[in-house]
């Protein structure tokens, strides 16, 4: 089972926000590549790309391997991240109806006790 | 499968490629709960909550089984969309079971009501004919995710292209 909860997803989208990061995800989408021709290829330095790619490793959307003295960067699980989307949209839906829900059931219990007062 | 997401109190869980559960804690007893979904008076003040963006025009419901229900949804009667089906089962304050009949691969819906020290557990299961309704379903009234996920979704698309 994959656990997937809203502060999760709002790494994905933090992570997104960014365009530097952006470009990040589509430059490994062409090939995987290490943390330091990702700074060289973004004009940035080692350390600024290391912050970039701890950012998108947090939300899943990247992968690190370190061999040696390189650290080489993937894509993440991208097809969990559809079906994380799917279920969100799903969780935000039921969410909202049960929220006015406690509402109805609120009222109903204060009636009843209204009315367990007035009969006593 | 099995992905599952959850904020403390609703958690949604995709338990089988066919199969979509809903679960959550009403903190009252299960006849006052039972009530809500059993009596379309109720039932029509909290299934389309006001931050639906299209309207509930009307509610027919016959909770009994073999009894039936539909739900009219727009903006006025010229602009409007049904929701109807059959009641399979109705045990009062146990369960409901309802089918969903205005598509052509609706869900079967059951409702079940567990009363623990004075509140209610609430579970509410879709189980849909195959994989692909179930992916496709229709997510109530609302447009199927926010804006953020389609962005998402679409950026998703472009990597998943280039990979």
């Amino acid at each position: 089972m994959v656990q997937y909860s809203t502060a999760r997803l709002d790494a994905s989208f933090a992570a997104l926000s960014d365009a530097t990061r952006r470009g990040v995800l589509e430059q490994l989408g062409r090939s995987e590549a290490s943390i330091s021709e990702l700074a060289d290829k973004f004009h940035m330095t080692l350390t600024g790309m290391k912050k970039h790619v701890g950012v998108l490793e947090q939300a899943g959307l990247v992968t690190t391997e370190k061999v040696g003295r390189v650290r080489t960067c993937r894509l993440g699980r991208l097809g969990l991240e559809d079906e994380a989307a799917w279920i969100e949209g799903r969780r935000q839906i039921w969410t909202a109806r049960f929220e006015a829900l406690d509402e109805v059931v609120e009222a109903l219990k204060r009636k009843e006790e209204d009315d367990g007062l007035s009969r006593g | 499968m099995g992905y599952r997401v959850g904020d403390g109190r609703t958690a949604v869980e995709r338990r089988s490629e066919r199969e979509l559960v809903v679960t959550r804690i009403f903190d009252a007893p299960v006849r006052l709960v039972f009530d809500a979904w059993s009596q379309a008076e109720l039932f029509k003040l909290w299934w389309a909550p006001k931050s639906n963006p299209v309207p509930l025009l009307s509610c027919e419901m016959d909770v009994r089984t073999g009894g039936g229900y539909r739900l009219t949804f727009g903006h006025d009667a010229a602009n409007s969309m049904a929701f109807f089906g059959k009641y399979l089962e109705v045990t009062p304050q146990q369960r409901i079971v309802w089918t969903n009949d205005e598509g052509g691969e609706g869900a079967v819906t059951t409702v079940t009501f567990e009363e623990v020290d004075g509140r209610t557990r609430l579970t509410m299961q879709e189980l849909y004919p195959s994989k692909e309704a179930l992916d496709e379903s229709f997510v109530g009234m609302e447009h199927a995710a926010p804006e953020q996920f389609a962005q998402l979704d679409e950026l998703l698309a472009t990597l998943g292209a280039s990979v």
